[in-house]
Order: structure tokens, then sequence, then C-alpha cells
């Protein structure tokens, strides 16, 4: 059964992206037939992030206009056989989206795909509307600070409220994924901890990424996080998250800054 | 945070009223309709008189120039027309009165005349329960009594409502009680976090509201005119 997953958060740059790359090449690496769609006409990144921007010769919006059809469009992984991209649009913006272009898309991916995962646009305007429209499941990517948190629980009561789902009086699957955890911040209390941004939200948590240098790396190669460096922190976090997705039981562990005495000693950071 | 801060009255204080009025529905023939109107008033004179009258059109398809006829009309009987219903606004002129929407009905307690338009007692729930936490974004509007929320109600989010305001869970976005003119109205709530606070029209603001209250029990109550927190038990 095809999943479609939207990855969503309200506020931009809080990893949006990042998570779409790392959690479809993490599904498709374990056998799991992937695509990743770019929602965001007109800024799209999903294409750099997995380093396919070279490739691009059509795009969602001309699948919607019957310019080409997705076969052409959707490109292939050169490292992952089962992971494939669509890209969005950088010549358009939002209004070239269409409710009945997207519902045809999604459902011709559905007969194609296990797990089709959205990368969203922030804001809660038409693509990110659009985005979440015909999910099954959805990610709220969140950072443990207060503004992306408020925006989060107001996607969060969209997904509540403007989705198809919705609309049949059923629930869009909900789950929380905390990025960018700081762990030398946390332990200096300068940030909200898991518990209160889990208390605000009450939404089940799927995972907490840590703050690392390794994230950027990766997006600068043009390779999700989890292919680039599957020993890295966030990698390990990601594919962790990545299990419980496929309904693995992987209990949560919040990252702890761990300090050696010569981190100590030199004022360095673990990450 | 300073604890003894008065909140100030504010300058202007709007409220929103609903009224009742008489809804009349013609039927054709007008003439016919008409009679049995007038019939009514001969029955009791002068009952309508400066009391709102609606016009509902829906049933009949009238030109312009019959909507005058038929408001003038009602003059000649000194009843005077507030406004429309079930018409096309592009049939209306400016002079006309205005093209009224969302009516409800209303059972007007009445002895004498019948009524014009038969309506069947709907008794109207006096509370409104949400099941869910209320997110960031949402406004739950219910002027006509009480709002209970079980769940949290989020920063951002704002609860109005014309009775009490009961939260089980943290209030952390705004709340509004009793915005119809009801000084006895009352917000509870398991923590209190509020960025707003107000009850018939007075408020406090999140910097107004001491610290010390914060994950507790609390009531807020209007004393005179100053919105007051307190613990409970």
């Amino acid at each position: 059964m095809a999943k479609v997953m939207v990855v969503t958060s309200g506020k931009g740059g809080v990893g949006k992206t990042t998570t779409t790359a790392a959690l479809g090449a993490a599904l498709a690496q374990m056998g799991q037939k992937v695509a990743v769609v770019d929602f965001d006409v007109g800024l799209r990144n999903l294409d750099l992030v997995m380093g396919a921007e070279r490739r691009v010769v059509f795009d969602f919006i001309n699948v919607v206009q019957g310019i080409a059809n997705l076969s052409q469009a959707i490109i292939r992984d050169k490292r992952l056989e089962n992971l494939w991209l669509l890209p969005a649009s950088q010549t358009r913006d939002k209004d070239a989206l269409t409710d009945e272009g997207v519902a045809k898309i999604l459902a011709e991916m559905r007969t194609k795909f296990d797990w089709i995962i959205c990368d969203s646009p922030a804001g809660i305007e038409r693509g990110a509307t659009l985005a979440m429209r015909y999910a099954d499941e959805a990610i709220v990517v969140t950072n443990p600070e207060v503004s992306s948190v408020r925006d989060s629980d107001r996607i969060i009561g969209m997904l509540d409220s403007k989705t198809a789902k919705a609309a049949q009086g059923e629930q869009v699957k909900k789950h929380l994924l905390v990025t960018r955890f700081d762990t030398a911040r946390a332990a200096r209390g300068e940030m909200l901890t898991i518990e209160d941004v889990l208390d605000i939200l009450a939404t089940p948590l799927l995972g907490i990424i840590p703050e690392s240098q390794d994230v950027l790396r990766a997006s600068n190669v043009g390779s999700p996080v989890t292919l680039n460096d599957a020993t890295s922190a966030p990698a390990r976090a990601y594919i962790d998250a990545a299990r419980r997705l496929m309904g693995e039981d992987v209990p949560v562990m919040v990252p702890v800054a761990r300090k050696g005495l010569m981190d100590r000693l030199l004022g360095r950071r673990a990450a | 945070m300073d604890g003894v801060v008065r909140p100030k009255p504010k300058a202007v204080r709007m409220r929103g009223r609903s009224y009742v009025a008489f809804v009349f529905c013609p039927v054709v023939p007008i003439i016919e309709w008409l009679e049995e109107i007038d019939a009514t008033l001969n029955q009791s004179p002068g009952f309508f008189v400066g009391k709102p009258v609606v016009l509902d059109l829906s049933a009949v398809d009238l030109s312009q120039n019959a909507i005058l006829q038929l408001v003038a009309n009602f003059e000649q009987r000194h009843i005077r027309i507030l406004g429309f219903e079930g018409v096309d606004a592009a049939r209306l002129s400016a002079t006309m009165p205005p093209l009224l929407t969302a009516g409800r009905h209303f059972v007007i307690p009445q002895s004498g005349p019948k009524k014009p338009e038969a309506t069947k007692p709907k008794l109207k729930p006096a509370s409104l329960l949400l099941d869910n936490q209320v997110r960031s974004g949402q406004s739950i509007v219910f002027p006509e009594g009480d709002v209970t929320v079980v769940g949290s109600v989020s920063s951002g989010a704002e609860i109005v409502a014309g009775g009490s305001i009961h939260i089980y869970g943290t209030l952390r976005g705004r709340a509004m009680a009793g915005i119809d003119g009801n000084p006895m109205a009352r917000i509870y709530c398991q923590k209190i976090e509020a960025e707003l606070l107000a009850i018939d029209g007075y408020y406090r603001t999140a910097e107004q509201i001491d610290a010390a209250f914060r994950d507790r029990p609390t009531q807020v109550w209007l004393e005179g005119d100053i919105v007051q927190i307190t613990p409970l038990n």
C-alpha cells in the first residue's frame, strides 16, 4: 500500500528538505521504493540536496499541464536504484499548482511507489496546503524554539482541518520530528526541552535530529545526509526515524553532549 | 514582574448584538397574501408598528419595480421593512432596505395574532464542548454561552465565549469570556500561560499576569472593572 507522506513545518529553514532527502534515502536503503516530490514551486531545493540538479529536464508543473508525462519528469537517483525525485519548477510560482493536478499526479504515483514523500514549502498558503491535501501521514519538523513550535502547532491544526482525509472525517497520522537539537545549548538550558515541545504540540515523537555540521556538509556535496556519512550522528538519528516509520520499535534517545577531557580543555563542542 | 500593574479600562468598547425581527414570506398571488396580512392587522391593529420586519422573497420572483411596490404597500399599512432575504442583491436599488444574510430562526414568544411564519421551537445548546487541543491560529467563537476545552489552548489560538470558559489543560492563547456584556463570566484553566485574558471587555495582557500563578489551576473573574486572578484551591 503506497503511503503519501508530507514533510511540513510552517516555518522555513527548520530542515524540511534535509529531512525529505534523508528519510527518502534511508527508506530506499531498506528496500522500499521511494519517490521524493518537491512542492516548493519557484524556490526548489530538493534537487540540489539530492544531487540531481544537472539532470532536471521536465518538472512537476510540466506534468500537471500535460507537457510531459510522469516517467519523463521523474529522475532516478544515481546511488540508490529505488529512490526517485520529482523536481519542482523553478521558473513558475505556487499558483501554477492546481488541486486537480496534484490529485492526479499523486494518484498515479501511488500505483508505482511504496512511499511518496512530499517536501512542503514553508508558510500556510497554497503551496503548503496543496502539499498536505492528499497526504496519509505527516512529519511535522520542529526546532526546539518557540517560534518554530508555534508555527508547527498552526500546521497541525491545518492538517486536522484542511486535508482530504479531514474532509472525509478521518485523521492524517502525524509524527513530530525535532531537528537541529543542539546538545550543548540544551545542556545550558538555552533551548526548549523535548518535554516542553511535546507538552505544547501533543504529537507522537518520531525522532530527534542533533544539530551537526554533517548536515551542511552533505547538502553541499548534493547527498542526503544518510548516504553521505551513515555513521554521523544526524544520519543515525534519521535512519532510526525511518525504521520507526517502517513500524520497528526503536526507542527515542535524547542526544546528550558527550564531552571528553580533551574537549573540555579545548572548549570544543561535541555534536 | 511588576505585581501592582492595574489594567486600564479601554477607551472604546464595542459589542455585537442580535435582534429579533418578524420575517414575512410573500407568496403569489401577492394581492391575496396582502389581504391575509390585513386580516391579521384587523385583529390587532398596530401590532407590527415600530417592529423590525424582514421580507423573505425566496418564494416569489419579483422585479425591482414590484419590490418597490411591495415596500410601498407595507408603508401604507405603517409597517417599515428592515431588509430583505432570499433575493439577488442586483434586484435591490441603493435606496431600498439592505439584503440580510445569516439569519437564524427564533421563536417569538407572543400571545395574540398568529405568526405569519410558523417556526418550530429549537433548543439551542448553551455550552460548547471541544474534545481536542485548540491549535495556534484557530479561533473558537461561541457567543451563546460557555466553552469547555478538554485539552490545551495553544499560543496564537483564541476562545471567545458569551459565558464562561473552562480549559482542562494549559491556557497559552487568548481567552475572552462574557463578551456580550456578562460581567459574571469567569475563566478557569489547569495552567495559566495566557497571552490575554478578558471578561466583559476588561482585559489583562500576559505582562500583567503574575508569574506566580503559572503551573497551577487558576480562576479569572471580574471584580468591578478589575480582572482578578486567583489560584483554585
